[in-house]
Parts: C-alpha cells; structure tokens; sequence
C-alpha cells in the first residue's frame, strides 16, 4: 500500500503541475506585412488557443478591425501582430521575445493579467510602450510607468459595483460569492466590501470557491437565502456564474445577481438557457445592443467578418488601436522613432489626452497607467443586454 | 432544515464521487494501475451525452446509452493502445503514460468541441421535489444518482462474486501468472474490467453534468482526482470501500463549507484524508496486503 500512495502523491502532484499545461501552438499572423518601414509595429501576445481563446481571438478580431479602418483612411499607418500565448505566463515571455524581434515598436501587453503581469516588468526594462486592452489586474501597471490598460483596474470594478448598488437602491441585504483563488474575483471583492460598508450597505452573506470546488453551490446559495439576501454579487467569470443561476433556480431561490465584466458572455454559452440570466445585472464598458453609430458600425463590420457578435474585449482592442492613432497623431511621432522615443511621446500623451471610444467617452489615464471612465449598468432582458 | 438540506446535496455530491471512484477501484483492483485518464473519460461521456440530445436531437435515455456506448469502447481502446503494451513496463511508466491519455483526451476534446462553456441539458428533467412547505427541496437528479449509485454498486458486487467473470476478474487482480495457468484469459479480463468502469463513467459523466451543468474540456479532472481521493479513502480495490469514501467524501465536504468555512472546505477534505491514512493505511474497507519481497 505504501507504494499506491507514493504513487498517488506523484500522480497528484503531477496532475497539478501539468494542470496549467494544455492547448496546441500556433500563432497567427494577422499583420499587413506590405506597410513594412512606413507603418508603427504594434504587437501583443494573447490566448489564440486554450481555454481563455474566446478572450484572445476578441481582441485579435477587434484590433484588426481598428487597424483596418485607420490604414484605409490613408494617415497614420499600423501593421499588427498578435503571438499565442495560451494565458501562460512562461509562454507570452517566449510570445512578447519573439515580437521584439519582430521589430515591434508599441505594444498591446496580453490579453489576459496573469501573462500580462509576466511580460510587463520586460516591458519596462525595454522601454516599450504599452497598451493592454483587457489585463486588469493592478500588478499589470504597477510601478511601471510605461504599461496603461485600456480597461478598468479590478479594484475599481468593485468600487463601481457598490456605489452603482447603493446608488440605484437594488439591494439592502447583500450576499458576495467569490474565487478565492483568483485575484480577479479577489481583488474586486476586497473593493466592493470597503465600499459598501462606506456606504452603508449591509453585507449579510460572504462565501467562497476555488478552482477545485467550482461545481456545488448549494451551500452558498443555502447560506445567502436562509440570510435573507435580496441581492448577490458574483465577481467571477461566466462559467461558475451560469452553474450559481441554475442552482439558485432549481432550488426555486430568486434574488437579484449583479455582476462584473467577467459576466459578460454568459448569454453566448451554447445550449444555456438564458432565460435564467433574465434579470441579472452586470457593469460593463461596452453594450453591443447600443444604438449609437459607432458601435452599431463596429458590431455590423464584426459581424460581417466573423459571424459573431463582439465582445466588450473586442471592443477594447478596437480602443486600443483608436487611442494609439489618437496619440501617434497628436504627438507626431514617425515610425522611424526609436522605441525609446516612442515611448516618452506616449506617456506624456496618454497622461495628458482625453478619449473618446466604443468603451467609455472622456477617458483619461493617471500617471500610474490606470484609466478612468464610467462604466454603463445593464441588465439582461429577452436574452439580450439592455442598458440600465 | 438546512441540515437535511445539507446532507442531501452532501450525499447526491458523494454519489457521483462514488461512482467515479467505482471505476478507478476497479482498474486498480484487477490491472493494479491507476488509471488517471478516467476523469477524462467521464468528461468524453459528457460530451457524447449533449451532443445526441442537443444536436441531434435523440431523446435523454438515448444520449445516455450512446455516452456509455462510446465509453466502453474508448475504454478498450485505450486499454489495447496504451496500457497494454506496458503491462510488463514498471508501474510508474503506466502511470504517467495514463497520465499522457489525460492529457491527450482533454486536447482532442478542446479541438473537436472548442474551448467555450456548453450548459448540459439535464436528462432528468421535472421540477424539484419540495417537502414540510418548501423548506427542503430536492431535485429530481439528486434521486436519480443516489439510487443509480446503489444499484450500480449492488449489481457490481453481484457480478464479482457470482458471476464466472466476475470470478476470473477476482482470480486475476489476486495473482496474475496463477490465473492464467488456471486457464483464465488475463488479457481478456482486464479488457472487460476498461469496458466496465468507463461504461460507469459515462453514466457519471451524464450525472455530473445534469446535476453540475457546464461542460468543458477539463470538466472531469477535478471530479476524477475528488473520486480518486474517495477510492483511497474507502480502502482502493475495494467496491463498498468505494461507495463509502465517494459518500463520506461528498458529506464531509458539504458540511465542513457549510459548517466551518467555505474557504478551507478542500484543506478540510484532504485533512481527514490524511488521518483516516495515517491511523487505518488501506484505507476504511482496504484488505492489508503484504509486499512480497
């Protein structure tokens, strides 16, 4: 028997070590090569393939989108590279080397934080600017002067979540569900908490899952219900969410959800019955069911091209490269300036310029890289986002 | 109230880990391998489940049936290709080729079926049971799986102790070389028991999801090493030690969430693990056996 648990303990730590492994290589090249020397080399790594592909593919769709638009208005010219980087950390710094020898010139960061926090500490030794469209995490931009995000910080989410609540009076008695092995959901809860008790919310029920115990929710939805909670906060991604809204329903349990942008997507999981994400709220940047020209051209181009509809990661991509142009314009920069040039131009740029996009008007950026705009509440109805 | 409510989700939990766990108890029993791509096969009968009854639009007993169908036979493939060649091999290349066929299956899995969240459909379909007005409610599949377990564990005792099979299978997880000079095809059993436990994992696989309902590529893993863990604890090799380490298993972690700490309900799990190890080694139901030297 000793041998069998040897050999578990093996096959366990194993399993566990490989467990991030997974996904095939390949890598795209989606850069129009023809503009080479007259035209600003932007690459980013991101997950063309594995688990999080969904994320990396929005965002590659979506900034070639930009770069399209802006190449055939004939100024500023944009050749774009995105590297597969599976959302593995060891992965986006092989991605990010075999950019740099590429020739790139501004970067997009990763899509996802933990390669993105991989990649920047490189970032800024480089002197490469950078641009994230959908990195969060705070360690992504902390104490690097050069890496901004396009969208918001995790922290502030929570803090949004909050105020937009006690604002909006949605819910007087609160229940948070969270992973708390994922600085994402971790991170936002810890904002939303301090928030909330700053105003005045009462927070009646806190539990947690982790990877391993994503699967049974019963006793977190028994604990919110039996504590009267009339409101539940889901700082997670979509996955765990649809498995909370069905077991809340099968146990006939119908508080308010409210969740964050990791909830965006859960009305395009095949076969889900999105009936029971009827009347969930979520705060996000980018509606695609808006009506004004901008998006609605967005959407219909997308739509066109990969017979889907974007993502609020597609769209900040889209900003992305928008912002970039905005900033190159107004600076004057050439695409023969050095890296090191460039990136000075940028961040007195980025510091300093306001930005319209399809994720928020009047962006700004603080010097530490974080953006600031208004998120948009929305809630979901007749299988459909609907601004709040 | 929530007590009940808790030991029924606890107990419906620990089924589907004891059903898993029939699976690894017996490979292990009979081939003495531990075969770590079964999570995987459970997740193939997931898969198999929702594409008859989504795509093709067959009705749910009939997806379950092709899910097992599927899962035997991708059982004895996998068995033929990749175990048996390696029989005389030492036990840790089989255990890290089982580990390889994980990995493989995951990877097919993620480019035939794409990386993105599927909802499972459950194939119990019928509103929940509510008793003493509504306090404790109980849903259909949470029935289904406790009796599925029970009758799965009942007539797999039958068949290893009656049945001429289920002899051979006993005569060959005892001694290899001695039953096979007793006229019993050893390649043949032990292609029988592949076929058995992953036919059990496609019947887990389509419990888990209608009960669980998100299907991905990696949705068997944990449950498999969860299950894994309930073999070992039940005593591995052993068919009631399975039940009862997959229940205890289930119930333990249920109650220590909801009882002590969701946030340290795992550590608490793998504690008791750890105990019930170090006081009884084989495991609650474990036969002790003497290493030959």
């Amino acid at each position: 028997m000793k041998k069998s648990l040897s050999m578990l303990l093996a096959g366990l730590m194993l399993v566990g070590a490989l467990a991030g492994c997974g996904g095939d290589t390949a890598s795209t090249d989606s850069g129009d090569s023809s503009a080479s020397g007259t035209a600003f080399k932007i690459g980013g790594t991101a997950p063309l393939t594995g688990d999080a592909a969904i994320y990396g593919n929005a965002v590659a769709r979506g900034a070639q989108i930009a770069a399209d638009e802006i190449n055939a208005q004939g100024g500023i010219q944009i050749e774009l590279k995105f590297e597969d980087d599976e959302n593995n950390t060891e992965k986006a710094v092989n991605a990010y080397n075999n950019l740099k020898d590429w020739g790139m010139q501004l970067s997009l960061g990763s899509v996802t934080s933990k390669p993105c926090e991989a990649i920047s500490t490189d970032i800024n030794t480089d002197r490469i600017f950078a641009l994230t469209p959908s990195a969060s995490s705070v360690a992504t931009t902390e104490g690097k002067d050069n890496v901004f995000q396009m969208c918001f910080a995790d922290p502030n989410q929570g803090t949004a979540s909050a105020d937009y609540i006690s604002e909006q009076k949605l819910g007087t008695k609160i229940a948070i569900i969270w992973k708390n092995d994922d600085v994402y959901s971790t991170g936002i809860h810890d904002k939303f908490v301090a928030e909330a008790k700053a105003k005045g919310l009462e927070i009646v029920s806190e539990t947690t899952f982790t990877d391993a115990s994503a699967t049974d929710f019963s006793v977190q939805l028994n604990d919110a219900k039996s504590k009267g909670a009339d409101l539940i906060f889901l700082p997670m991604y979509y996955t765990p969410a649809s498995l909370i809204l069905t077991q809340a329903n099968s146990m006939g349990y119908a508080p308010k959800f409210f969740g964050v942008d990791g909830m965006d997507g859960i009305l395009t999981v095949e076969n889900f019955d999105t009936s029971l994400a009827e009347g969930v709220m979520l705060l996000t940047p980018f509606n695609a069911d808006a009506t004004d020209d901008k998006t609605v051209a967005f959407v219909e181009k997308y739509k066109e091209a990969y017979s889907e509809v974007p993502n609020q990661f597609a769209a900040d991509a889209y900003d992305c490269i928008y912002a970039y142009a905005q900033a190159l314009e107004a600076a004057g920069a050439t695409p023969d300036m050095s890296n090191e040039e460039l990136c000075d131009a940028m961040i007195e740029q980025f510091t300093s310029m306001t930005f319209n996009g399809l994720t928020g008007e009047n962006m700004t950026w603080d010097s530490t890289g974080a953006v600031s705009k208004s998120p948009k509440g929305m809630v979901i109805e007749n299988g459909a986002y609907v601004g709040m | 109230m929530s007590f009940l409510n808790h030991l029924i989700s606890g107990i419906s939990l620990g089924s589907i880990y004891a059903i898993i766990a029939l699976g690894y108890t017996m490979v292990y029993g009979i081939a003495k391998m531990l075969n770590f791509a079964h999570g995987d096969v459970i997740m193939v009968g997931g898969y198999m489940c929702f594409c008859a009854t989504t795509y093709l639009g067959w009705p749910p007993i009939a997806g379950v049936l092709l899910a097992v169908v599927v899962c035997t036979v991708l059982g004895v493939v996998i068995e033929r290709l990749a175990y048996k060649p390696l029989r005389m091999a030492p036990s840790l290349a089989v255990l890290i080729t089982a580990i390889g066929v994980s990995y493989f299956l995951q990877n097919a899995a993620l480019l035939i079926w794409g990386s993105s969240t599927k909802s499972f459909t459950s194939v119990v379909g019928g509103d929940p049971i509510q008793l003493f007005g509504g306090q404790l409610t109980i849903t259909r599949v949470t029935i289904v799986t406790i009796v599925a377990c029970v009758i799965i564990m009942v007539a797999l005792t039958l068949f290893t102790t009656k049945s001429k099979m289920g002899t051979a299978m006993r005569a060959v997880s005892e001694d290899k070389g001695a039953a096979q000079l007793m006229g019993i095809n050893v390649n043949t059993t032990i292609s029988l028991t592949f076929a058995i436990g992953s036919g059990l994992a496609a019947i887990a696989g389509v419990l888990l999801c209608s009960a669980y309902p998100t299907l991905l590529p990696t949705t068997g893993s944990m449950p498999g090493i969860k299950a894994f863990t309930a073999a070992v604890f039940g005593g591995i090799g052993s068919i009631p030690g399975a039940l009862l380490g997959g229940i205890l298993l289930g119930v333990i972690e249920i109650f220590a969430k909801a009882y002590i700490s969701t946030q340290l309900s795992d550590a608490i799990v793998f504690a008791v693990l750890i105990i019930v190890l170090l006081v009884k080694p084989d495991g609650l139901l474990g036969k002790h056996v003497s290493e030959k030297v």
